[in-house]
């Protein structure tokens, strides 16, 4: 075959394959884009060609998102939920990456690997005995059920991801700042912490999005419609009976995932060195 | 930096000097994030393990023990079975098709091309969105009458309206719904990991294959997948893992319907648990994924181990 034309099949085979990939991952969010901003009468017309706007778009659903349900509610839930399981998870993930990483010998290594594998623990094994553990604490039905348990794959996979980074962290740093007076625990909090600001902020980010993420024990401890958090109240209190408000439900899952969209695309890289435990360099 | 020269005249507590012995510090500091995982995990597991082997039910909650007796019971119910089945293919099934989608999408974005990093960003929307809500999307796609799906068919003439597929209402269907989901969840997953990898491989290991005569193929699979084998089996096990143990697609999707073909063990335990508030059956459901998990811990140490190599 003479090289240009080979040149320009294996181009349009190129174009062709990344177009498959962009519209898989990316179809349903488009979806959820245009149902969100339809009219019920273009939503529900079969005759419709689905694709684009038959008629004026409009901002019928998210007014009705916000006017005549608990969805401003369940953002600021979200909100408050993410706030207090980032704080925990920040004051206890922190000392225990650093503790982790400057540990001598294997134990550190032990140690973290034990810690980082609960949070191979699925949350379908330990709802059963957590909801339990949540009434005797008189915690059911609330949503600071989810900020106690909410912690229990953060503290896991954060501390994990930051003793990865104060494993890189030169303990030369530390050592001067103890020669100049500074105690351990002082060289940790005025020279370990402020170095580490990226991580922490990562760990933050990570943090707001898994709880967003969550849903399992969301489901499990909570049925009134106030105290859901913003993925739980959009995937199941838009429903009325059997009648699904899809401009609706559409237009919340759509607010609700593109804040957990951006953060993710910013932060990837981060996250997958974090589950591969640096096996990247 | 005057403060440093001039001798420190604190007046030294115990509280500080105990503090300053390093495995004491270390201890501290580790102690709240144990503590917290030890209270909150290791304790339910233990519970979930107690459960399983009581008679324990909301309405009846004793602690009388009753040995293997509920184990019994589940595995001679037939649509347990049913389950257990489901499980698999889902989890298989799912993480086999990811697997595919994203070798062949690393593939392609590992070339430089114009756009790529918007490319990236759109690919990874699936593993980003939280999964419940990307569900109700695709349960709308599904949706029996206004299925964009079925109107693209029909509109390209594949097939009439009348006998456009009712996709959750037919039992090989909707398995085929749900395993398409996770794979779709899945796959930008698959696709970083791999990248992540191959761009982890040493560009020397590479040329050197090649000026000994290595082609493409010999390149691909003797040279740079033995290489990558550790990460992508970190990644695999996570999928595995969270696929195996997943709740949140079935019970938003299909309610585990119609007729039971979709339930899987998440949805099974969540029905008899919490549902039914049969505590000791629920229990006893969850902990068959506990096989399954610890066959992957014992992966993940090994190739954790091997890593540091």
């Amino acid at each position: 075959m003479p090289q240009p034309i080979a040149r320009s099949l294996r181009g349009t085979g190129f174009v062709l394959g990344v177009g498959f990939f962009v519209i898989l991952a990316a179809f349903p969010f488009y979806w959820m884009v245009i149902t969100a901003f339809k009219q019920n009468s273009d939503l529900y017309d079969v005759t419709n060609i689905p694709f684009w706007f038959n008629e004026p778009p409009t901002l019928e659903h998210i007014k009705y998102l916000f006017q005549e349900t608990l969805f401003a509610r369940w953002l600021l839930n979200s909100l408050i939920i993410g706030v207090c399981v980032t704080a925990i998870t920040l004051v206890t993930a922190v000392p225990a990456g650093y503790s982790l990483a400057r540990m001598t010998s294997r134990k550190g290594e032990a140690l973290g690997i034990m810690i980082f594998l609960t949070y191979l623990v699925p949350p379908t094994l330990l709802f059963l005995p957590l909801s339990r553990i949540i009434a005797e604490l008189g915690l059911q039905n609330s949503m600071w059920s989810l900020v106690l348990v909410y912690p229990t794959f953060t503290i896991p996979f954060c501390s994990w991801l930051l003793m990865g980074f104060f494993k890189a962290l030169p303990v030369e740093i530390e050592e001067a700042a103890i020669v100049d007076g500074c105690s351990l625990f002082g060289a940790f909090i005025k020279m370990a912490v402020p170095l580490s600001v990226p991580a922490i902020l990562t760990v933050v980010i990570f943090t707001f999005t898994l709880t967003l993420q969550e849903f399992v024990y969301a489901l499990t401890f909570i049925s009134s419609s106030d105290q859901k958090p913003i993925t739980l109240g959009v995937s199941t209190d838009l429903i009325r009976g059997d009648v699904f408000f899809w401009g609706e439900i559409m237009a919340g899952a759509l607010i609700a995932a593109i804040p957990v969209a951006i953060a993710y695309n910013l932060f990837l890289d981060r996250f997958i060195a974090g589950i591969t435990g640096g096996a990247v360099k | 930096m005057a403060v440093i020269a001039e001798p420190v005249a604190k007046p030294i507590s115990r509280y500080r000097f105990i503090l300053d012995r390093r495995e004491v510090l270390e201890a501290v500091l580790v102690a709240p994030a144990i503590l917290y995982v030890l209270l909150l995990v290791g304790l339910p597991l233990l519970l979930a393990v107690y459960y399983s082997l009581s008679a324990y039910t909301i309405y009846n909650p004793t602690w009388t023990f009753v040995g293997l007796a509920n184990f019994e019971q589940i595995l001679q119910d037939p649509t347990f079975l049913d389950t257990l089945r489901n499980t698999f293919i889902f989890t298989f099934g799912s993480q086999l098709l990811g697997l595919v989608l994203g070798k062949f999408g690393a593939f392609l974005l590992l070339q430089p091309f114009p756009g790529r990093k918007i490319v990236r960003a759109l690919i990874i929307l699936p593993f980003a969105v939280p999964v419940a809500l990307a569900t109700i999307a695709w349960q709308w796609m599904f949706d029996s009458l206004y299925s964009v799906i079925n109107w693209t068919m029909i509109a390209a003439g594949i097939i009439t309206r009348e006998d456009a597929p009712n996709w959750l209402g037919n039992p090989y269907l909707a398995m085929l719904c749900i395993v398409i989901i996770n794979a779709w969840r899945f796959f930008p997953f698959a696709i970083v990991i791999f990248l992540a990898g191959i761009t982890a491989v040493p560009q020397d290991v590479i040329d050197a294959a090649t000026v000994d005569g290595a082609g493409f193929w010999r390149r691909n699979y003797q040279i740079i997948l033995p290489m990558i084998l550790p990460i992508m089996a970190i990644g695999l096990i996570f999928g595995i893992v969270f696929t195996f143990t997943d709740l949140s697609i079935v019970f938003l999707l299909t309610m585990g319907g119609p007729g039971g073909a979709t339930s899987v063990l998440g949805f099974a335990g969540f029905q008899t648990g919490i549902v039914s508030g049969d505590v000791a059956h629920g229990a006893a459901i969850s902990l068959f994924m506990l096989p399954v998990l610890l066959v992957v811990v014992i992966f993940m140490l090994r190739f954790i181990r091997r890593r540091e190599i």
